[in-house]
C-alpha cells in the first residue's frame, strides 16, 4: 500500500543545536498512527515540519503521492491536514454550526450565507460521529470533548486527509474519550489517516494501528502496535533494553528508611484541582529528594501544590512541624521555599529586564531599605553570582533574552539560590541545556545541598535522578506509587518501576 | 519603475534597522522632535521667543503628568481610561471647597484642603481602579472605562453642571505662577517626572512594575506582591491626573466638569506611546512619556500657528501615533 504521508531523513536544528536528526514518519491511508517519545524528543518539532509552522533543513516530505513543502500552515490545510491542537482554536461564543463551516459556509444567491443548509450539513457531520448537539447553541455551552468533536468536524468538513492529534484526551474524562475513540474509529473506516500524538501509552493500544518512537530527534522504531507490548514501548523510548527493564524491575523496592537529618518537610495524601490525587512525601534537612515518573505522571502538579500555586483540596503539608497552608508563592518563599521552574521562557525569565534584575528578582525585599534597592549591594551579589556560577554575559545590565538557554537557567538558579532557602524544588533544572551545561548546572546544585539546602529534584532523566537523589518517590496519575532509596538504585530499577507502575495502573484499568 | 522600488524598500528596511540598533534612531521620538522642532524654527512665526516657550510649557505640563501615571499603568500590561474624568472630578472638588462657608472663614486651611481632598478623591478613584483590575480580574480596558463614564458625571453632579468661575490668587499659582521665569506647572512636571523615574529604577516597587509587565506568571512565582503592585500603579496614575485636573482649573481661575480633561486619555496614551511604552508592558520610559508629551503638544501648536484647523490637528496628531507604534513594532521584531 502506498504511504499517504512520507517523511524521510528530516534534519531541523534551531541556531545549531538539532532537534531532528534524519528522523522519519510514514502514515498509510486509513490508519492511526501513534507518535510517542519523551519531552524534547521532536514530536512536536516533525509535526510543525509537517504542517508547514517550520521550514526544514532537509530530508523530503511526500503527501499524497506527491513531493510537498508547505510554508504555512494553511497551505497544509489546504492539501488535506487539519491539526486539532491542545488549545483549540475555535470560536468560543459562536455557535456550532459556525465553527464547523467557518470560512467554508454555503452561499446562496447574492453571496448571503445559506444558513438551513449550514445546519443541516454541521448536523450530519456530527451526526456521523455519533455526536447529537444542538447546533445553533453557542460553542462554550459544549464540553471540552464535544469542542473537540467540533475541531475534528471541521476538519473533516473541509475534505481533511490526515488528521493530528496533539495529546487530544489530556483534558478529557473516561466517557469523552470513549466518543473520542469511537470518532477516530469512524474516521478510519471512511479512509481519513489519523497522526496521534500521546504520552498515555494505555490509549494507543486501544485505537492506534501503527506506532512510531521518537527519541533525541530521531526516529527510533516504527512497529504495529499489535505486534508490541508497553514495556518495549518504554524502553524504546528511554533507549533502554526491554529484557533489562523486566528483570530490573522485579527487584529493589524500598520501603521507608530511617535518614539522618530532621524531617523538614512531610505531605501527606495532597490533592488539588490540577490533576493531583494523593500525592505523599517527605523530605529531610540536607536531603536531595527525586521524584519521577513519566511524562503527564503529576510531578510539576505535585511542585505547584507545595509551592502554593495550587491549592489544596486534600491532604496536608507539614514544614518543620507545622501544617502550612500557603495561598501564593509569596508565602512559600517566605516560608523558605524556592522553586525553579520547567518553563523557562514562561514561568521564569522576564525577558526584557536585565540579567542583573532577573537574578535579584525573588528577593527584593532582601536587598531594599524601605522600598529603596541598594544598587551597590545588588550590584555585589549579581558579580557574586555571575563568578561563582560561571554566567557567560557581556554584562550583568544585559538583557536576559540575549543569553543562551543554559546561561538563562543559570542566572534562575542564582535567583533561588541568593535567597538561601531551606528548600529549592528544581523542576527539570537542565532541560534544554547543552551538555556542558547541565553538568554545571548539576554540580551547582550539588554543591549547595553540602551547604544545608535540601532540594527536590523533578527530572524526566532517569540518570539524573538516579545520579543526584538520596530517595526517589515516584508518581503515577497523580499519585505516589512507591519509593526508592539510595544507595543502590540503578537505572534500569528506576526505569523497570516506573514501567511497573504503568503496567499494574493498565491492569487495573481493564479490570 | 521596479529598481525605483527596490531602491525605495531598501532605504527603508536600512532605516529600520538602524531604528532597531542603538544611535539615534533608536529614540524615534526625539528625532521626530528634532524635526519639529526645526520645521517649527523656518515655518511657524515667532516661533524662537519666549512667550512660545511659556505658552507650550504651560500647555504641556498637564499632558505630561498625566502621560507619567499612564506609562507606569502600561508598563504593567494595563491601561487607564479614566484619566479625563478623574482630572474633571478633582478639578471639580477643589473650588467646592475654597468657596464654601468654611473654606471662606479659615482661607488657609480651606485652600490647604482644596489640594488635599481632591487628590484623596483621585487616589480612591485609582483604588477603585486597582481593585477592579487586579481581584477581580477584569480587563484594565473595561475596569477603567466604568469611571471613564461615571467619573465626570459625578464631577457635573457635584457642580451642577455649571461653570464654576472664582477668584483665588493663592490658588491660581497652580497655573499662573512662575520660578525662574518659566511656569510653575513646568517645573512641577519635570519634578514629577524626577520622582516617577526615581520609583521605577530605584525602588523595589519599581522593579516589580518591570517585571509584572514583562512576565506576570514567573513575577508571581518569584513571589511578587500583583495585586498591591497594581492597585498602587493605578492609585499613582489617577493622583497624578487629580493634580492635572487642578492645574486645569488654577490656569483657568474656573472649573467645568463637562470639559476638564475631556479626551485627556488619548493624549496621554499617545503620549506614552510615542515615547516608547510598550502596550504589552514591561517598559517604563519615564522620560520618553514627557518627549511624547511635548510632541503632541508641538503638533497641535504647530498646526494651529500656522492657521490649521483644531480638526485637522487631530487628524496629524492620530498619523503621529501610528507612525510611532510602527517604529516600535519594527524595533521589536
Amino acid at each position: 500500500m502506498t504511504p499517504l504521508l512520507e517523511m524521510t531523513a528530516i534534519d531541523k536544528a534551531f541556531s545549531g543545536v538539532s532537534a531532528l536528526v534524519q528522523s522519519r514518519l510514514e502514515v498509510r491511508p486509513g490508519e492511526v498512527h501513534a507518535l510517542i517519545g519523551q519531552n524534547g524528543a521532536g514530536k512536536s518539532t516533525l509535526i510543525k515540519i509537517l504542517t508547514g509552522a517550520y521550514r526544514r533543513d532537509g530530508g523530503s516530505v511526500i503527501f499524497d503521492g506527491a513531493p510537498v513543502n508547505f510554508s504555512s500552515p494553511r497551505q497544509s490545510q489546504d492539501a488535506g491536514i487539519a491539526t486539532i491542537y491542545q488549545e483549540l482554536n475555535l470560536v468560543p461564543l459562536r455557535t456550532v454550526t459556525e465553527n464547523v463551516m467557518l470560512g467554508y459556509e454555503p452561499r446562496r444567491w447574492g453571496g448571503f450565507i445559506d444558513w438551513r443548509r449550514a445546519h443541516r450539513r454541521t448536523r450530519e457531520i456530527l451526526d456521523g460521529f455519533g455526536v447529537n448537539v444542538d447546533v445553533r447553541a453557542p460553542l462554550e455551552r459544549c464540553s471540552t470533548a464535544i469542542q473537540q468533536l467540533v475541531a475534528i468536524a471541521r476538519a473533516v468538513s473541509i475534505n481533511a486527509r490526515l488528521v493530528i492529534m496533539d495529546e487530544p484526551t489530556s483534558s478529557l474524562d473516561d466517557r469523552e474519550v470513549d466518543v473520542l475513540f469511537g470518532v477516530i474509529d469512524r474516521l478510519r473506516r471512511n479512509g481519513v489517516s489519523v497522526l496521534y500524538v500521546s504520552h498515555f501509552l494505555d490509549e494507543l493500544f486501544r485505537i492506534s494501528d501503527r506506532v512510531t518512537i521518537m527519541r533525541d530527534g530521531r526516529t527510533v522504531g516504527c512497529r504495529p502496535i499489535a505486534e508490541t507490548s508497553k514495556l518495549e514501548l518504554i524502553a524504546d523510548m528511554l533507549g533502554r533494553d526491554a529484557e533489562e527493564i523486566r528483570s530490573a524491575g522485579m527487584t529493589g523496592f524500598g520501603g521507608v528508611h530511617a535518614a539522618s537529618g530532621e524531617r523538614l518537610l512531610a505531605v501527606e495524601g495532597a490533592a488539588t484541582l490540577n490533576r493531583l490525587k494523593d500525592f505523599s512525601m517527605d523530605l529531610r534537612r540536607g536531603e536531595i529528594v527525586g521524584l519521577g515518573g513519566l511524562l503527564g505522571s503529576g510531578r510539576t502538579e505535585a511542585a505547584k501544590a507545595l509551592f502554593g500555586v495550587d491549592r489544596l483540596t486534600a491532604g496536608s503539608i507539614t514544614l518543620k512541624g507545622a501544617r502550612v497552608s500557603w495561598m501564593s508563592p509569596r508565602q512559600a518563599i517566605s516560608a523558605g521555599l524556592g522553586f525553579l521552574t520547567e518553563d523557562r521562557k514562561s514561568e521564569g525569565i522576564i525577558p526584557d529586564l536585565s540579567l542583573r534584575e532577573n537574578l535579584t528578582l525573588a528577593m527584593l525585599p532582601k536587598i531594599s531599605r524601605r522600598g529603596r534597592i541598594r544598587h551597590d549591594e545588588e550590584r555585589r551579589l549579581v558579580e557574586r553570582f555571575i563568578r561563582e556560577l560561571d554566567i557567560k554575559a557581556a554584562h550583568m545590565d544585559q538583557p536576559v533574552r540575549e543569553l543562551s538557554g543554559g546561561n538563562q537557567q543559570k542566572v534562575l538558579l542564582a535567583r533561588w539560590l541568593a535567597l538561601e532557602p531551606e528548600l529549592l524544588i528544581l523542576d527539570e533544572p537542565t532541560r534544554g541545556v547543552d551538555v556542558g551545561a547541565k553538568a554545571e548546572i548539576q554540580r551547582i546544585i550539588r554543591d549547595h545541598v553540602e551547604q544545608d539546602i535540601s532540594v527536590l529534584l523533578i527530572s524526566s532523566e532517569f540518570e539524573e535522578l538516579v545520579e543526584g537523589a538520596d530517595r526517589i518517590f515516584l508518581l503515577h496519575d497523580g499519585r505516589t506509587t512507591s519509593t526508592l532509596r539510595n544507595p543502590g538504585v540503578t537505572e534500569d530499577m528506576l526505569i523497570g518501576a516506573v514501567a511497573h507502575n504503568a503496567n499494574e495502573a493498565s491492569v487495573q484499568d481493564g479490570q | 519603475m521596479r529598481a525605483q522600488g527596490e531602491a525605495i524598500r531598501d532605504m527603508v528596511g536600512s532605516l529600520l534597522r538602524r531604528a532597531k540598533g542603538r544611535g539615534p534612531f533608536r529614540h524615534g521620538g526625539l528625532v521626530a522632535l528634532v524635526i519639529l522642532l526645526a520645521f517649527n524654527a523656518l515655518v511657524t512665526p515667532n516661533f524662537l521667543q519666549l512667550q512660545t516657550l511659556f505658552v507650550n510649557v504651560s500647555q504641556v505640563a498637564t499632558i505630561a503628568i498625566v502621560a507619567l501615571g499612564m506609562t507606569l499603568v502600561i508598563a504593567t500590561a494595563g491601561i487607564d481610561l479614566s484619566v479625563g474624568a478623574v482630572m474633571a472630578l478633582a478639578g471639580a472638588t477643589a473650588p467646592l471647597i475654597f468657596m464654601s462657608a468654611f473654606g471662606q472663614a479659615y482661607p488657609v486651611t480651606g485652600l490647604v484642603l482644596a489640594f488635599v481632598v481632591p487628590l484623596i478623591v483621585a487616589a480612591a478613584c485609582g483604588l477603585f481602579n486597582g481593585l477592579i483590575v487586579s481581584v477581580l480580574g477584569v480587563q484594565p480596558i473595561v475596569a477603567t472605562l466604568i469611571l471613564f463614564i461615571s467619573g465626570r458625571g459625578l464631577a457635573q453632579l457635584l457642580t451642577n453642571g455649571n461653570l464654576q468661575t472664582f477668584s483665588n490668587p493663592a490658588f491660581s499659582y497652580l497655573g499662573a505662577g512662575k520660578i525662574l521665569g518659566l511656569p510653575f506647572q513646568g517645573w512641577l512636571a519635570l519634578a514629577l517626572a524626577g520622582s516617577i523615574f526615581w520609583l521605577v529604577n530605584r525602588t523595589a516597587f519599581g522593579r516589580c512594575i518591570l517585571a509584572i509587565g514583562g512576565n506576570e506568571r514567573a513575577a508571581m512565582l518569584a513571589g511578587m506582591p500583583i495585586r498591591s503592585v497594581k492597585i498602587g500603579v493605578y492609585m499613582i496614575c489617577a493622583v497624578l491626573s487629580g493634580i492635572a485636573g487642578l492645574i486645569v482649573v488654577a490656569i483657568n481661575s474656573a472649573s467645568d466638569a463637562a470639559r476638564n480633561g475631556n479626551l485627556m486619555e488619548l493624549d496621554a496614551i499617545a503620549a506614552a506611546v510615542v515615547g516608547g511604552a510598550l502596550l504589552q508592558g514591561g517598559r517604563a520610559p519615564v522620560f520618553g512619556a514627557l518627549v511624547g508629551a511635548v510632541i503632541i503638544q508641538l503638533v497641535r501648536y504647530t498646526l494651529l500657528a500656522n492657521g490649521v484647523e483644531d480638526e485637522v490637528a487631530l487628524i496629524a496628531k492620530a498619523l503621529i501615533i501610528v507612525l510611532a507604534v510602527y517604529v516600535q513594532q519594527a524595533r521589536k521584531e
